[in-house]
């Protein structure tokens, strides 16, 4: 076969490091929001997020790379290495120029730039340092991993926030039409430093809640805005023949479908287009409502945002028609890492043939199949992943096992 | 179908030092004039370089509402000054096509700096608290950590309710946006996407790590003839900002409803070196590939290409780097054909300069003249080709070769021709 396949996974979450740690614990319900550690948030009415605990970067960074980069590109080079292995692909062994980069950025090298401001606001113009230029800007993580890994092909860099990770990914399924055989793509995040998490704050998106187990609560009555996290998945998509030539160890799936939309302003009396993302991504992958045995959502856990995107899962699959889950419940939302995260996990359900669990919520909307609190069997070969981004962007993603 | 979808450039929108619209940029690049000069937009006592090349801007004159000029950062106001008058220029009726059909692709380095920065300052006292105090944030303050605001303004403007995003791939950020922009009508996701890219770096952070890095020039003194792209005498690049924004739609469609054509986006590729987030080695090895890649898709030879608008950054490493690009791409006729970098007048600015450059050569095409490179007044000796110094020249000019060269080791190339001229 030919087509854009997934050969490996890196996760970096709140959950584990490695895709398989953080299955286990998906899978196990475990809670990954905790009060914050990385700074001294009791001055703000938010203090949980979910953090990446026990990550070092020594670890995981070459040691001259880890004092010229953020938090969030040590973890996209982390999760660029974890899905290298997981694949067996020795970048060596390929060619330069058919090996591309592709993640998703959402704000940058945050903690790193307020440092720098720092510097320059409380010390003077000479004292920002020499890394500042290469560690803020967007494209620092997508940079770092070409350079590492030797890969010369076309890379990219794309912004939609938090629906960044599926509009990575479907960038890179567009390079392997072109040439591009072997893409490392998703996104990993970090902004949990006090300017990021006050910039997240004027969002008003943020929930207030000091209860891990109240504070993000997706399609609940009781929801209220959601808890940041930090962390994400960067995956290896592989043009199918390749990954047959070179005898890659396992296909995880194929990317099948993407459709993309943007909702109108606001304001408007257009209908939101999240809708028609979804039906886009299942008319590019060519199957039905009715094939689709799992949707990961997007589960803002902010009221409104939540009561469209029910209103969008009914009118394409019919009242409980497919089931719903939402296990970033247990990692908070990820950012540029969240929705690369969720095609990970889809993945591995496809894989086990189980649903994982949506944890925290207690109420579901009628119309909504969500599967809570434990694992559900099912055979599933076919998932859908849904993301939206701040402003209107709505993206969506079918992942399918191999025929 | 992918294949038949051509791409042609109908609207064109710029917003650029010493010159504020699409005719007011093109007259300010022919004359060779520059817009260097001391910065204004903040005290730049202390810093290594003080010379930027500025935007006399005033968003309320060029339509912006007072909501909108307190909700968007500089480089939001940029890029939708720009966008409006693409749109306008291509004469396409807002309202009059299928919104879903419609999509953004704009291209920004460092997004919404400047406003986050203003808010910094604020909430940290003037840098005195880590600990920023959250009292006194702006509701906008999200909007300006995250740079796909920047797509997000655009659309709104442009009622685009297909595939919008930001593509943040450093100084190739905006020839990145504009490729991306084609590739989706190519593919058929869209039938006119609104692409281009906005950037507005010229704030203490930026000019403070460019200092730290010694990347932009020390010339405070002689601020008009600051940058010196292939020159022996230059010392760094200078900072700019702006925007450019086109329309692009389908050449059939763009022909069926009298559209004028400006220029067909023929062809395109990216390559990286993987070998510095800085640096450059002198070969031009990847950058030429990319060259080359981007000639082969579009059907084109060395021998076709008129006119080459360079990265001309204005840095020693960069200007020896790119010459052996041409020369290892083209060949002869990298020795033949006119070079030119409008840096030279209008700055850098990051990730907006490479679509202000595809607006200089869509511009070329349209009138057959090719902007110069100002303040080349002694060659540097390893730099050989013909970089027409300081006045524009009267140039058939059917097909462009667009170079940008970034941080992350991005290369991009871009060919614009003629409509008809590429195969």
């Amino acid at each position: 076969m030919s087509g854009p396949v997934v050969t490996g996974l890196g996760a970096v979450t709140p959950l584990g490091l490695g895709a398989e740690e953080h299955w286990r614990a998906t899978l196990a319900g475990r809670r990954g929001l905790g009060p914050i550690t990385r700074f001294d948030s009791s001055s703000y009415p938010v203090r949980l997020a979910g953090e990446v605990r026990g990550f070092t970067a020594a670890e995981h960074v070459p040691s001259r790379v880890i004092p010229q980069t953020d938090h969030w590109t040590h973890m996209g080079l982390a999760a660029a290495q974890l899905a290298l292995s997981d694949a067996e692909v020795d970048p060596a062994e390929l060619n330069e120029y058919e090996m591309a980069v592709v993640t998703a950025a959402s704000s940058g090298g945050t903690e790193f730039g307020q440092r720098e401001m720092v510097n320059l606001w409380g010390r003077g113009p000479g004292f920002v340092g020499a890394y500042q230029s290469i560690a803020w800007f967007y494209a620092a993580t997508t940079g770092q991993i070409s350079i590492r890994h030797g890969m010369r092909g076309p890379c990219g860099v794309i912004a939609t926030e938090q629906a960044g990770g599926l509009d990575a990914l479907a960038h890179a399924r567009r390079l392997l039409r072109d040439g591009t055989r072997v893409a490392v793509s998703g996104g990993a995040d970090a902004s949990l430093c006090p300017y990021g998490l006050v910039a997240q704050l004027s969002s008003g998106r943020l929930s207030v809640s000091p209860d891990p187990e109240r504070a993000y609560v997706p399609f609940d009555p009781e929801a209220a805005g959601y808890v940041p996290g930090e962390g994400g998945a960067l995956l290896i998509v592989e043009d199918a023949g390749h990954a047959a030539r070179r005898g890659a160890p396992r296909i995880y799936g194929e990317i099948a479908g993407y459709g993309v939309t943007f909702d109108p302003p606001p304001g408007s009396d257009r209908p939101p287009a999240l809708r028609r993302a979804i039906e886009n991504a299942l008319a590019d992958a060519g199957v039905a409502p009715g094939d689709v045995d799992v949707v990961f959502a997007d589960a803002m856990g902010v009221p409104e945002l939540d009561r469209v995107e029910v209103e969008a899962l009914t009118a394409v699959f019919g009242p409980r028609g497919v089931p719903v889950t939402a296990p970033k419940t247990m990692t908070g939302r990820l950012y540029a890492g969240g929705a690369s995260l969720d095609t990970v996990t889809a993945l591995l359900a496809v894989r086990d043939s189980v649903i994982p669990p949506t944890v925290a919520v207690r109420t579901a909307p009628d119309g909504l199949d969500l599967v809570l609190d434990a694992p559900r069997e099912a055979p599933v070969r076919c998932a859908l992943v849904v993301a939206r981004g701040y402003g209107g962007f709505n993206s969506a993603l079918v992942v399918r096992a191999i025929a | 179908m992918s294949e038949e979808r051509r791409v042609v450039i109908t609207g064109i929108g710029v917003v650029a030092p010493g010159g504020i619209g699409t005719k007011n940029f093109w007259g300010m690049l022919t004359a060779g004039r520059t817009a260097t000069r001391t910065i204004s937009l903040f005290d730049p006592t202390g810093f290594r370089s003080r010379v930027a090349a500025e935007c006399d801007f005033d968003p309320a004159a060029h339509g912006l509402t007072p909501q909108e000029i307190r909700r968007m950062d500089r480089a939001a106001q940029l890029g939708s000054v720009a966008a409006d008058e693409a749109i306008a220029d291509s004469g396409l009726e807002r309202g009059a096509l299928r919104p879903d059909r419609i999509g953004v692709s704009l291209g920004s380095a460092v997004g919404c700096t400047m406003g986050l920065e203003q808010e910094y300052i604020v909430l940290s006292d003037g840098g005195r608290m880590w600990e920023v105090d959250h009292e006194y944030g702006v509701p906008q303050l999200y909007g300006y950590m995250v740079p796909s605001t920047l797509a997000v303004e655009v659309a709104w403007r442009a009622a685009a309710e297909g595939p919008v995003s930001l593509i943040s791939t450093g100084c190739t950020s905006g020839l990145d946006a504009v490729a991306h922009g084609a590739q989706l009508i190519r593919e058929g996701s869209a039938d006119i996407m609104i692409a281009g890219a906005t950037d507005a770096p010229i704030s203490p952070i930026t000019s403070g790590c460019f200092d730290a890095i010694k990347a932009t020039t020390p010339n405070n003194a002689d601020a008009e003839h600051a940058s010196r792209p292939f020159d022996r005498d230059r010392d760094g690049f200078v900072l700019g900002e702006g925007s450019a924004v086109f329309v692009l739609e389908e050449l059939s469609a763009a022909r069926a409803r009298g559209a004028h054509v400006y220029a067909e986006v023929a062809g395109f590729a990216s390559r990286s070196n993987a070998f510095h987030m800085t640096g450059l080695k002198p070969d031009g090895r990847e950058m030429a590939e990319a060259i080359r890649v981007a000639m082969e898709r579009a059907g084109l030879n060395p021998e076709d290409i008129d006119y080459i608008n360079a990265h001309g950054s204005g840095t020693k490493q960069n200007d020896r780097h790119e010459t052996a690009a041409f020369k290892r791409s083209l060949g002869r006729r990298a020795y033949e054909v006119p070079v030119s970098s409008i840096k030279s007048m209008i700055g850098h600015s990051l990730g907006a300069i490479g679509s202000i450059e595809v607006a200089a050569s869509a511009l070329a095409i349209e009138h057959n003249v090719v902007p110069p490179t100002a303040n080349l007044r002694t060659p540097d000796p390893e730099c050989d080709l013909d970089y027409v110094p300081i006045t524009a020249r009267d140039h058939r000019t059917d097909v462009v070769l667009s170079v940008g060269s970034g941080f992350g080791g991005f290369q991009t190339a871009m060919l614009l021709a003629r409509p008809g001229e590429a195969a």
